[in-house]
């Protein structure tokens, strides 16, 4: 039965649907962008609870904040990458920490959402208030920022917006130019709310943003497609009108279609896979090295075999570094072992340990003269990494007396056995966004005990140590600090660190302007085809 | 004839319900947090915790069962965590790829298969048989994933001469406007010819790989059906009544052979359509099956629930239809309830 | 056959069956006529072998890594080339042979203790028994299968019984309405009647006189859903929900290799692909050997 709605409703879609084939063909192949990835977006509302990391993507090029890291020189070439210190305005055009450093005052810049509404401080307002009272992640990655209440987010007028600040922290402004404070415009979203103060069910679906691109069309699973919004003022118009980005599960699939010139891009390959297409070099292969992240391999400090600190310690002798960097990350990554006896302010860093068996098998001789057998787990999602470095692992070990079953469970599964914290040793990668030593001890060895403090160490001192360093602004003070507690927890070994990964992306030689962000996700607004 | 379809569908009602209870105890019992899961990197137990009650896990099993049934009812088979879409509107819009590629494997297997049994059963203990025996049994014994991975890497790869396995359609290609959800068919009536070209160019691998493990049943199941057939005494008397051997075969033999082919075949359909789970997986196409493998791998419960007892509905239908059918081509067969 | 006094003739040419040359000529006959299973049988012979001496005669540990040599193609020292950390492929096909064989032998017993005995109860007692295995069987075929049995092991937890337990499960309809058919057609032949006259309880009966009897048609459903264990076990190890690392098995070897086989590395997948496509292949031909041995009419 027709009814006069979906009469009327099929009238409108017609001429929609021809409009949109047109445009795509009017756009030309060298301005469109393919883009192939293992898995997109499960929302396009990164401030949503239960968003995948693919909607970071979204939130980096449909929406735009308040600041953004600058672009800086990749050390090796190939594109730019961000520092944590060298910010820049997205939406704000100039901004002025107060002289008590108690606030900050931003004046933003004449810019239109994708509606064609100009951008105002109370849309500004009202999505930092999202993101502080939304709860979920982006609440949680708000108040590693210090930004906790909505109280501290003030319009003062349109085009003028303060955010008081209620500690100092030096990761308050780093923390505004992440994926998740970023700006809605909020009429729209309130008036699709539906009665939802904060708009989650629509704007899940639904993009509302000022940012370089828009959602032309989003099938889950399957693709996303973005085209450019022509008023974007926030930076430099991209030169791509149109990017396709397609899931495709397969990794053989994905290095397939970039090796054959069929897709222009390729992110999250296996390492082995960017090696090969470096060597073969028709492909440009970008590496960063993972800021702020580690593969490492966590001992129970709290329960288990590995209580003995000897034998964590022998553990770290154990390791087969160097072949688990080229069998496992086939060298795209960097050693962490044989470092200095004092550590750098740096982190991730070699410890100073080294592969050693006679002294690992000492150690054990004196801890467990007998031996001992354990289980070691890791994410089946990280197989391609972690299932031969576990392997390696368990001959190793083996070879010291230590008998290892490896456990390989999906990774719904890992969550909940990590977070039960009983886990003898455990294989894992944690990356955090904002590349500060103390902030990585902070999630995976401070007493406070997140999920991600796998090896559930606890130690007063190295608490007073991250603290100190977290939140004091001498630079001498700093720096003494995260010295010590590297050298603690190198002595300690909660976690020895195994290699520091690298983050590739392959892309055609035609594929210019290639940026790394800290949340790993592709920046459409700077790439370029030739 | 109404009366027995609605009795037939009264004894299914069991199973259907047995299907559901299963798939629910099933699914709760996976190992996986889901709402740690999906409260994602550094979460706090608190957020956790908000995570679960907004799923309703924290609620006793009963309690979710019930609320589960309730939404069922109403035809709301629940969110999908990792599309974030509601699983019917999922289903709906993967379904009609998985089925276009399975019956398109199905199809394949069949025009190789119904010759080759005809002829191994005309030809029987001859080395056609052998060799028909030995392809049929050989095509069974390969695991799908080897073929589609193996057939991407030759044909694709190396030959260049398949697109890239890459779902549907050629990316530089925008989809026909949705009629059937076939694309084979929408391209046609969109009168939209390069996209027809293109999707069976992307059809073709993924539909040979599952045709040559659907293989088998079906080139068994002629052999077996034309050589009882051939045996018949209405075969004999056409041959003692001097009608030609092709004439006996095309006509009298296999006419008669097909009702039990007609059976495997929607067996064979059914099975396909839950086993090309892994086929889907490799050659990146957006069907139910690889939809509800990584459902599975995240713990994603309500796409699991919904595309099993999508599956066991449709098998069922499927089965009442073969039955309906057989009755209707063969008055003797009849229906019980 | 001079004793036989017309009581129960098929049951005697089946007992006696296995004891007399009538077979083996039989089984020779077979083998003539048909090449192909000569070929089976020769073949099954050598898997046997592998699942034996296998891990005996393995010119290299298969889990000992030699990252030096890693991903080489066959050569005269490593036919079959070596993997991502190393490894002997050679060594591992022939290693795993038992892993694999067990899984299809272990699952397929499992299910015809358990199918067959509740498909046994079912058709000879029928009622409320046949009822409900019938009930279940129904249920179990409603299922898309292979997701069956990737919820079962994710749910119990990777590992090989699970795996079995899995594997068994899928396979039970089959099993419980073969026997149940069986069954239900002997339950008032003669040999069973005058069984029951002489006195006998009906456990007895369904022991001794039906068991034994549908024997043979049940090892023919055995060998034929051998090979079809071990494609469930592959397919369920290439998701990743297989046996744990480092164990070789075919199918996670496959599944390891497969991302390998677009960057030339063609070996790592193929040979252990190539193994599993042998023990189904035997496996299925096999099974249509017994049939023609143990049940010629039902040869398709």
């Amino acid at each position: 039965m027709i009814t006069r709605r979906t009469a009327l409703a099929a009238g409108l879609a017609a001429p929609f649907i021809a409009r949109s084939t047109a445009n795509a063909q009017s756009v030309g192949r060298n301005e469109t962008l393919l883009l192939v990835q293992e898995y997109g977006p499960n929302s396009l509302d990164m401030q949503g609870i239960g968003s995948s990391q693919p909607v970071n993507g979204v939130a980096l090029n449909c929406y735009d904040r308040l600041l953004r890291f600058k672009p800086v020189p990749i050390p090796s070439g190939g594109g730019n990458t961000i520092a944590m210190t060298e910010i820049e305005g997205e939406l704000a055009e100039s901004w002025q920490v107060a002289s008590d450093g108690m606030s900050c005052t931003f004046k933003l810049r004449n810019a239109t959402f994708h509606s064609g509404r100009p951008v105002t401080a109370r849309d500004v307002k009202w999505s930092l208030d999202r993101a502080v009272s939304i709860g979920g992640f982006a609440t949680t990655q708000m108040n590693a920022g210090s930004l906790e209440k909505a109280e501290q987010f003030v319009a003062l007028d349109d085009k003028t917006f303060r955010v008081d600040f209620i500690r100092k922290d030096k990761l308050t402004m780093p923390n505004l130019a992440v994926t998740i404070p970023f700006v809605f415009d909020s009429e729209l979203a309130i008036a699709n709310s539906g009665g939802d103060p904060w708009a989650k069910e629509w704007l899940k679906n639904n993009v509302a943003g000022s940012g370089a691109f828009k959602v032309e069309s989003w099938k889950p699973g399957v693709e996303t497609i973005y085209t450019r919004h022509d008023a974007w003022t926030s930076g430099k118009l991209p030169t791509l009108r149109r990017v396709i980005a397609r899931d495709i599960a397969s990794p053989s699939t994905r290095r397939a279609l970039i090796e054959r010139g069929d897709a222009d891009i390729s992110y999250g390959l296996p390492p082995k896979d960017f090696k090969d297409l470096l060597d073969a070099g028709k492909i440009n292969v970008v590496g960063v090295p993972i800021p702020n992240g580690v593969w490492g391999l966590y001992l129970n400090t709290a329960t288990g075999p590995f209580t003995d600190v000897r034998l964590r310690q022998a553990a770290a002798w154990a390791m087969p570094y160097e072949k688990m960097l080229q069998a496992s990350l086939f060298g795209r990554g960097i050693d962490m072992s044989g470092g200095p006896a004092t550590p750098k302010v740096a982190w991730p860093q070699p410890y100073p340990y080294k592969t050693d068996v006679a002294k690992a098998k000492a150690l054990v001789d004196a801890a467990a003269p007998g031996g001992l057998s354990t289980t070691l787990l890791f994410d089946a999602g990280n197989a391609t990494v972690a299932e031969p470095m576990a392997v390696l692992i368990k001959e190793a070990m083996a070879g010291i007396g230590i008998n290892i079953e490896i456990s390989k469970v999906p990774g719904a599964n890992f969550r909940g056995e990590i977070s039960k914290k009983t886990n003898p040793m455990v294989l894992n990668r944690f990356a955090g966004w904002l590349d500060y030593p103390d902030y990585y001890l902070f999630w995976t060895m401070h007493g406070n005990n997140s999920i991600f403090n796998i090896a559930s160490y606890q130690n007063p001192a190295l608490d007073k140590l991250v603290d100190e360093a977290r939140f004091t602004s001498d630079k001498a003070v700093y720096e003494r600090s995260v010295v010590d507690f590297v050298s603690l927890v190198s002595r300690e070994v909660p976690m020895i660190p195994l290699a520091q990964p690298t983050h590739d992306v392959a892309m055609q030689k035609n594929i210019g302007g290639y940026q790394f962000q800290p949340c790993r996700e592709p920046d459409f607004r700077y790439l370029t085809k030739a | 004839m109404l009366r027995l379809i609605g009795a037939r569908l009264l004894t299914t009602i069991p199973s259907i319900i047995g299907v559901i209870i299963v798939t629910f105890l099933l699914t709760r019992v996976l190992p996986g947090d889901t709402a740690a899961y999906f409260a994602g990197p550094t979460a706090s137990p608190k957020a956790i915790a908000e995570i679960r009650s907004k799923l309703g896990l924290d609620q006793p099993l009963p309690q979710q069962f019930a609320s589960y049934v309730a939404a069922l009812v109403k035809g709301d088979l629940g969110q999908s965590l990792t599309t974030g879409q509601p699983v019917t509107r999922d289903i709906a819009a993967r379904l009609p790829a998985s089925a276009e590629l399975t019956l398109c494997g199905l199809l394949l297997a069949m025009s190789v298969a119904l010759p080759l049994g005809v002829l191994a059963a005309v030809r029987q203990g001859s080395w056609i048989d052998h060799l028909c025996r030995i392809i049929a049994t050989a095509g069974v014994s390969l695991p799908v994933f080897f073929t589609g991975l193996l057939l991407v890497f030759v044909f694709y790869f190396i030959l260049g001469w398949s697109p890239a396995p890459l779902g549907r359609l050629d990316v530089f290609l925008s989809e026909p406007p949705r009629v059937t959800g076939f694309l084979l068919i929408d391209t046609l009536l969109a009168g939209d010819f390069p996209a027809f070209r293109a999707a069976i160019a992307q059809l073709i691998l993924p539909a040979v790989t599952l045709g040559i493990f659907s293989l088998a049943p079906i080139t068994r199941m002629t052999r077996a059906s034309m050589l009882a057939v051939l045996g018949a005494d209405f075969v004999r008397t056409a041959r003692a009544s001097g009608l030609s051997s092709g004439k006996v075969i095309g006509v009298y033999a296999f006419r008669n052979a097909m009702l039990p082919v007609v059976t495997t075949l929607g067996m064979v359909f059914s099975f396909l359509l839950g086993a090309n789970v892994l086929v889907e997986k490799v050659f990146a196409w957006p069907g139910i099956g690889s939809y509800a493998v990584e459902a599975l791998i995240a713990s994603d419960y309500a796409p699991i629930q919904g595309f099993v007892l999508t599956m066991a509905v449709m098998y069922v239908m499927l089965n009442l239809l073969i039955d309906l059918l057989y009755g209707f081509i063969d008055p003797r067969v009849r229906l019980e309830g | 056959m001079s004793e036989s006094s017309g009581v129960q003739p098929a049951l005697r040419v089946r007992q006696q069956a296995p004891s007399s040359p009538g077979l083996w000529t039989h089984g020779v006959h077979i083998i003539a006529e048909n090449p192909v299973t000569g070929l089976a049988f020769g073949l099954f012979t050598l898997i046997v072998f592998a699942a034996l001496f296998g891990p005996m005669i393995a010119p290299f540990d298969p889990l000992a890594s030699n990252t030096a040599e890693a991903l080489k193609g066959p050569t005269r020292v490593h036919w079959f080339g070596t993997d991502q950390l190393g490894r002997d492929i050679f060594s591992r096909v022939l290693v795993a042979t038992r892993l694999d064989f067990t899984i299809a032998i272990a699952s397929v017993a499992l299910v015809f203790f358990l199918g067959g005995l509740a498909g046994v109860t079912a058709g000879y007692f029928g009622g409320w028994v046949d009822k409900l295995v019938g009930r279940i069987a129904d249920t179990i075929m409603a299922f898309p299968l292979f997701v069956l049995a990737m919820g079962i092991v994710a749910a119990l937890g990777n590992s090989v019984t699970n795996i079995i337990i899995a594997t068994a499960i899928i396979n039970f309809p089959l099993y419980a309405r073969v026997a149940r058919a069986e069954a239900n057609v002997r339950r008032e032949a003669g040999f069973v009647q005058a069984a029951r006259l002489a006195g006998n309880s009906e456990w007895r009966l369904l022991l001794t006189q039906i068991v034994p009897n549908i024997m043979p048609i049940m090892a023919v459903q055995m060998s034929l859903t051998m090979g079809y264990a071990i494609l469930n076990a592959a397919g369920l190890s290439f998701i990743g929900l297989g046996v744990r690392p480092p164990t070789p098995e075919w199918g996670i070897m496959v599944a390891e290799g497969a991302s390998f086989i677009v960057s030339g590395e063609w070996w790592i997948a193929f040979f252990p692909g190539l193994a599993l496509m042998i023990a189904v292949f035997c496996f299925n031909l096999l099974g249509d050997g017994v049939r023609d041995l143990i049940d010629p009419q039902r040869r398709t």
